[in-house]
């Protein structure tokens, strides 16, 4: 078995934006890593930091409009580059190349005026010695590969000529054509159609294996999580609150958190109706996150935390297995309890 | 496409001809007698009647009408025997105040009021276009507040009143104009800095109230379309920042500018009233208001405004060509 070495290591990321009302602290205190081959990914809900975290890896965000800290390595063959202290031309040059980024909205992600072909050939001529016709067999060659029909005749067509799922293929070829090492995936099937969702999956799976890619999977379908991944980071008001296996996350979930999602999701092998348990409450705001744990508000076990723990005290991101951290205060007796009864609850 | 050009090119004709059918119906209603005007205040009824007949005005509107099209067409001759006037194709009419064809009136005036339109259109879009695109990527910076305030002052000022500012204090004063050129048309062909000094002035009065409206209109077009998810997306796939504006946001933000510029230089094409008038141009703008202040000569103002309407139409056609070619999705609709 070979050692695990990972291609991007992100340290101690933070992420903040000054607005006229304070200090929005997006992400903190970030740390995980992806190898080639591998899955992880990020749940959570909006605005718990998830986009934030990879648009910073990007190097999307305006520099002058937000605060950002920390390191993210990429380990390249020529050697680690951290894109957080790099120069902007210096990681410009890696996106598209080492590293992509599909989006949410492929109605959008588009260029409206510019043909299919056009925008291929562009993120291909970037990083490609060659003439327009070698782009062009190039961009054919990945739309074909994407599983966009008539390829070589589509190659001409516009956005708009495109249905919702064919566009989000054209965006993975896009993202793509160029051979990176890491694919970022923001909510990639979050505006498709449910059937056309798993197809798209279904690619973006077949792509890392073909190109043997580190992919970050941001999602809130917990469904999807349990499918695809093989790391799971849970985000929550800017915080990485559980970090494990898919199976650590799944089997012994141990932030309440985490535990709250998981038990949000329907499930159609419960046969008595039942209603969606909701987690109550609101996630607090990132401008003023309130002392001690930010999902003490709510949290149903924080008084079982000996010592008024959770109001004061700010849980550190700690081991609980191998591989397994969690961000809570409980008690280990007091979790397993946790999880039968909200388990257990109708 | 040529589907699409077929029709709004039909649709275009039908158009120009309600227009002139409007604007011949509105004056054949008007509560003057264009045959009482043709002569002066001792008048004879024989001689209304008589040039009445020769202007052919003796006939039903429609009939009127029906010689007018032709006229524009084939050319139109005025009365019988020795004094017949002739007016070749395209004929608007006969200006009985000025003895002249419309038609030379109009083809005097033109080449001054396109001068004047061509000017000033090159320098709004090069300074309004260029501000806003400044503004939009300084945004926040002291150079965008410099473009606000200059929005701010365009906007607000009127002509009427900048055109006398500058005509005074910048114009005479630095002798930068020549008066006694003033009212004259100086071709560019002949005389081309005699041309410009007769006209900078006037495109700098005329530029600075559409530059100011054009930055405003670009800063606001380029920061939405910098938001866009395709932006996002173009950055995401390594462009450097001179692509990402260049190629996908300009091409974006400018495309609606494209409409306004068209359908903005075609209204001036019918005659920048107010600039003309400060500044002495003997454009259509002046032509019009002389007739309607002045002369009451209705056949001028007859075919200005037909002559307006149709560029203001035809230009509403090309921008839509132009339309078309810069944003694909409307090519299918």
């Amino acid at each position: 078995m070979t050692t695990y070495k990972p291609f991007l290591e992100v340290k101690n990321l933070n992420v903040a934006f000054p607005t006229e009302d304070g200090l929005v602290k997006a992400s903190s205190d970030i740390s995980f890593t992806v190898a080639r081959g591998e899955t992880l990914a990020v749940v959570g809900e909006s605005g718990s930091g998830k986009s934030v975290t990879s648009l910073a890896v990007m190097g999307l965000h305006n520099r002058k409009s937000a605060q950002i800290s920390g390191q993210a390595f990429l380990n390249l063959d020529s050697g680690p580059v951290d894109v957080i202290s790099a120069d902007e031309e210096i990681v410009r040059k890696l996106r598209g190349k080492a590293m992509s980024m599909i989006f949410q909205d492929p109605m959008s992600a588009l260029h409206p005026y510019y043909s299919i072909g056009n925008q291929l050939i562009e993120a291909w001529e970037l990083y490609n010695e060659g003439s327009k016709e070698d782009g062009k067999k190039r961009a054919i060659e990945m739309l074909d590969l994407v599983g966009i029909p008539a390829a070589s005749k589509r190659v001409d067509e516009y956005p708009h000529q495109f249905s919702g799922g064919m566009r989000q293929r054209v965006m993975i070829a896009m993202a793509l054509i160029n051979n990176p090492s890491l694919l970022i995936a923001d909510e990639p099937t979050t505006a498709l159609d449910v059937t056309v969702q798993s197809q798209i999956l279904q690619l973006i799976r077949d792509m890392q294996k073909e190109f043997n890619m580190a992919l970050i999977l941001i999602t809130h379908d917990l469904g999807v999580v349990a499918e695809v991944a093989d790391r799971v980071n849970v985000m929550y008001a800017g915080k990485i609150v559980e970090s494990g296996s898919a199976d650590d996350i799944y089997y012994r979930p141990d932030h309440p958190y985490a535990i709250g999602l998981l038990n949000s999701i329907p499930r159609v092998d419960k046969l008595e109706s039942q209603r969606l348990v909701a987690i109550p409450g609101q996630p607090p705001s990132l401008i003023h996150l309130p002392q001690g744990c930010s999902f003490r508000a709510r949290c149903e076990f924080a008084d079982r935390v000996p010592g008024n723990l959770c109001a004061t005290t700010t849980p550190t991101l700690d081991q609980k297995g191998d591989g397994h951290f969690s961000r809570c205060h409980l008690p280990e007796s007091e979790l397993v309890k946790a999880r039968v009864e909200i388990g257990g609850r109708k | 496409m040529l589907k699409y050009l077929a029709r709004r090119v039909s649709a275009t004709v039908v158009v120009l001809v309600l227009v002139s059918m409007s604007v011949f119906g509105i004056f054949a209603v008007l509560p003057m007698d264009p045959a009482a005007l043709t002569c002066g205040k001792a008048c004879y009824p024989a001689v209304v009647e008589a040039n009445r007949h020769r202007l052919g005005l003796d006939v039903s509107v429609p009939v009127q009408y029906g010689r007018f099209v032709k006229g524009l067409v084939a050319g139109r001759t005025y009365g019988e025997g020795a004094a017949t006037i002739e007016c070749p194709a395209p004929a608007f009419g006969y200006s009985f105040n000025r003895h002249e064809c419309v038609t030379t009136l109009i083809a005097d005036a033109f080449p001054v009021t396109l001068s004047l339109a061509i000017g000033a259109f090159i320098l709004w879009i090069t300074v309004g276009v260029g501000l806003g695109i400044l503004a939009a990527r300084k945004k926040n910076q002291w150079q965008d507040r410099v473009a606000t305030a200059f929005v701010l002052v365009g906007t607000s000022l009127p002509s009427f009143i900048s055109g006398i500012l500058i005509l005074l204090f910048v114009g005479l004063k630095f002798n930068l104009i020549d008066p006694l050129s003033l009212g004259r048309w100086i071709s560019p062909l002949e005389d081309p800095v005699g041309w410009f000094r007769n006209f900078f002035l006037a495109w700098i009065v005329l530029a600075l109230l559409y530059a100011a409206t054009y930055t405003r209109f670009t800063r606001s077009n380029v920061i939405e379309t910098s938001t866009e998810d395709y932006i996002r997306t173009a950055r995401a796939k390594g462009l450097s920042e001179k692509v990402i504006l260049q190629k996908h946001t300009l091409r974006a933000a400018l495309a609606p500018i494209t409409t306004m510029a068209g359908l903005d230089f075609a209204g001036l094409l019918g005659g920048a009233i107010i600039t003309e008038q400060i500044f002495s141009l003997p454009g259509l703008g002046r032509l019009s208001i002389k007739a309607v202040l002045i002369d009451y000569d209705l056949p001028t103002i007859l075919a200005t405004t037909i002559l307006a309407a149709t560029f203001v139409v035809v230009a509403n056609l090309l921008v839509d060509i132009a339309y078309a070619y810069l944003d694909p999705r409307v090519r299918v609709a």
